[in-house]
């Protein structure tokens, strides 16, 4: 034991690039697995929700505009820098979810950034396609992301199932607002650190800790947002988050009940959910 | 007297209205049958004419409850089971069935919706059919579509068309669902639900195993009773923003699985190169095509403003071309609006461009003294803050805005809820580029409008809806994946 009193850090909301405490001025705080007191938690506001949207909305034409390979390239180099600060974040894995395999855990997130870094520039082609059609036409279609994302991250799963839910959102080149795992939301602050470090330019993610119930439906009900990934909303609130939703015709990703296995190899689903198709026409002739 | 052009008249050349088969009622199709619905009989109405076509029966509550048993069971026990290869030859019947009795189909459909005969008979018809044909070759080969080795079914699909393109949308639906091993509980639109129940018929000739095709007609109420029926596993949905809200609304925590193909109010932009005579032609499809009864219509141009003057000057004399009358004659360009609703919205529209301080010009063409019918109309001077610029019209009336920059042309294009489709008009070809991707809409025809394929993805961004239709991509709603 050393005499050394540690820097402890204080937790913030991560909103356009920045590192703002929560407009409301409250925090919660957060205990670790065995009810200890790890850190206090900003709890984002409705108005700390809306400058996320704002953020991503204006960080989208930059991101989804970013060429593939750029995007690639980015999202690797996020696994880069996790794998750098990988035993802080088995530190906190640990702390987080009192589990035993942490580094497995933590090693399976930064493959997963990986995994998806690779498909940037695949999609496109393996999503789209030159339709032969019958007229004298070229048409061909393309995938485009759908816009900005709300994501409710996963509640248990503070890290692997966070990443699982966010890399294929931006990998597809949408821009996102996350709200973190409720009672375990220090890992998405820090892998913001990460993510503010890597080359992701600010309001591509934009992070949220708090009482998911409370910042969900303004998420659900915002004109500016298009998309909503219900993973981490508390089953009560679904239906009417759903309802929310169609207020604005959102593109809604349905979660199963109790959480995957989210060591489990990822498919295009998630990708799928938040693109969209873009068919393009134009005749052919001298 | 000259012999000008402008003496040329038109001698009529109807089509004749016996090939339509016209039948004094018609029965809803469930169970491979045909059967009387318990719900109140509906009347379809000649929009041309104004005349009753004849009486159908509708369905009650208890008939949509009954249609989708009778789907699950066709699900569970025939069409889920049964080999793709075999669910293809089905469909290929079907196209082929399609094809045989076009002229009748056509005739009907203009009868029944009063669009014109050429465009029923070379598109609706023929683009009907080319739908079943695409999707018969998929319903062997889904292990090859990208979503797994063997994509499994949903169950029993629940749709709702509308009434702009009743048998092409009841294709659009019933084609892909079935290819996918889907059986279907189908409702047409209550002004048009002839060519569905031919469609019926046609499926009966194909010797399609009963239940696997089911077509209640009715209003919204039936609509609503069948989306919201417990046993339905994927609703489709083609219609209006607004009712495509309520039904995202009503199904939401049910875990269907839903698609919808809603509004639009699509920007046709014209840049100072692009070749004007060509860019008016499209403008006139754009919006004209079928009354302007299209979700995907051009109805707002944005043309740079060094060309307005000039382009708006070609676009009126072209306009003013259009022969607008009796569906069934061949010279026909526009047709009848569909309903004395759908007239009425029209009208209030046009008089919201008036009192906002738009320049409204109308085609002089004659107008016939029966029937539903509006002359083609063109607004000048449309501020984007105008609800003839912001809302869906569903008519044949286009409204024209300027713009001066390429920049100024895209932010004006996706300054709406919107985000079916758009148009560009450029000789140069990196430009076309640039703004198709700049374009938040799922279908962007450059140097043309109003193109339709089995083969190419259709659908909208935003409140114009989710999931597409056509192409590898339109599987998906079909799909357990």
């Amino acid at each position: 034991m050393s005499d050394r009193v540690t820097v402890a850090k204080t937790y913030k909301l991560y909103i356009g690039g920045a590192f703002p405490r929560s407009e409301s001025g409250r925090v919660y705080p957060v205990a670790d697995s065995r009810g200890g007191f790890l850190a206090n938690a900003a709890q984002a506001s409705r108005k700390d929700a809306r400058e996320a949207v704002a953020a991503a909305r204006k960080a989208f034409p930059g991101w989804s505009g970013a060429t593939a390979y750029n995007r690639g390239q980015v999202l690797y180099r996020v696994a880069e820098l996790l794998e750098g600060r990988r035993a802080q974040f088995v530190h906190e894995v640990t702390a987080s979810e009192g589990v035993k395999r942490a580094e497995a855990i933590v090693d399976a997130a930064i493959d997963r950034w990986v995994w998806y870094a690779g498909w940037t520039d695949k999609l496109a082609a393996v999503l789209g396609s030159s339709n032969p059609v019958a007229g004298p036409y070229f048409s061909f279609s393309t995938p485009e992301p759908t816009g900005v994302v709300a994501v409710l991250a996963p509640q248990h799963s503070s890290l692997l199932g966070l990443v699982s839910v966010l890399a294929p959102v931006i990998a597809a080149g949408n821009t996102c607002v996350v709200v973190s795992s409720q009672d375990r939301p220090l890992p998405a602050i820090t892998l913001s650190e990460v993510l503010a470090t890597s080359d992701v330019p600010g309001g591509v993610v934009n992070v949220l800790t708090g009482r998911t119930a409370e910042l969900a439906p303004w998420l659900a009900a915002h004109a500016d947002v298009n998309a909503l990934d219900l993973t981490g909303a508390p089953d009560s609130t679904r239906t009417e988050l759903e309802k929310a939703a169609a207020g604005t015709v959102k593109r809604v990703l349905r979660a199963p009940r109790t959480e995957p296995d989210w060591t489990r190899e990822p498919d295009m689903a998630r990708m799928r959910a938040v693109l969209e198709t873009k068919t393009v026409w134009h005749p052919m002739g001298v | 007297m000259t012999m000008g052009p402008e003496n040329w008249h038109y001698a009529p050349a109807p089509e004749s209205r016996d090939i339509a088969n016209l039948k004094a009622n018609y029965q809803m199709f469930v169970d491979g049958k045909f059967v009387d619905g318990a719900g109140e009989p509906l009347k379809t109405v000649n929009p041309a004419t104004e005349e009753v076509l004849a009486e159908v029966s509708t369905a009650s509550a208890a008939d949509v409850d009954n249609a989708v048993k009778v789907a699950r069971r066709a699900h569970d026990k025939v069409w889920g089971r049964m080999p793709g290869s075999e669910r293809a030859k089905y469909l290929f019947r079907i196209a082929r069935l399609v094809q045989e009795r076009s002229r009748e189909l056509a005739v009907l459909e203009s009868l029944d919706n009063g669009k014109p005969i050429k465009e029923s008979r070379d598109v609706d018809v023929p683009t009907a059919a080319a739908h079943f044909f695409y999707h018969a070759g998929w319903a062997d080969k889904l292990g090859y579509a990208g979503f797994g080795p063997s994509p499994r079914s949903l169950g029993v699909a629940g749709q709702v068309i509308p009434w702009n393109f009743p048998l092409l949308m009841a294709a659009w639906k019933i084609a892909p669902a079935l290819a996918c091993g889907n059986t279907v509980v189908l409702k047409p639109a209550e002004t048009t639900p002839l060519t569905a129940l031919v469609l019926g018929e046609i499926c009966q000739q194909a010797e399609l195993p009963p239940g696997v095709v089911n077509i209640l007609p009715g209003a919204g109420d039936v609509g609503s009773e069948l989306v919201n029926h417990a046993g339905v596993d994927k609703v489709a949905f083609t219609g209006s923003t607004e009712v495509g809200k309520l039904i995202q609304r009503s199904l939401a925590g049910s875990g269907k699985k839903l698609t919808l193909e809603l509004g639009g109010k699509a920007a046709n932009i014209v840049f100072d190169d692009a070749p004007l005579d060509q860019a008016v032609e499209g403008i006139v499809n754009g919006i004209f095509f079928n009354q302007g009864h299209v979700c995907c219509a051009g109805s707002r141009l944005l043309v740079q403003e060094s060309v307005a003057e000039e382009l708006l000057e070609k676009l009126r004399q072209r306009v003013s071309t259009l022969r607008l009358g009796d569906p069934l004659d061949k010279n026909t360009d526009v047709g009848a609006i569909n309903s004395k609703a759908q007239l009425d919205r029209i009208r209030e529209l046009t008089e919201s461009g008036d009192a906002e301080g738009a320049d409204r010009w109308t085609s002089p063409c004659p107008v016939p003294d029966k029937g539903f019918f509006f002359a083609p109309t063109v607004f000048s001077g449309v501020q984007q803050s105008m609800r003839i610029a912001r809302e869906e019209i569903f008519g044949p009336v286009l409204s024209v805005l300027t713009f001066r920059t390429p920049e100024e042309a895209v932010a004006k294009a996706n300054n709406t809820p919107y985000g079916l489709s758009a148009g560009i008009w450029t000789e140069k070809g990196s430009r076309i580029l640039w703004a198709a991707q700049r374009m938040r809409a799922g279908v962007v025809w450059s140097n043309t409008f109003n193109r339709f394929d089995p083969t190419a993805p259709f659908g909208g961004y935003q409140e114009s809806g989710f999931g597409r239709e056509g192409g590898r991509a339109g599987l998906e709603a079909y799909l357990d994946v």
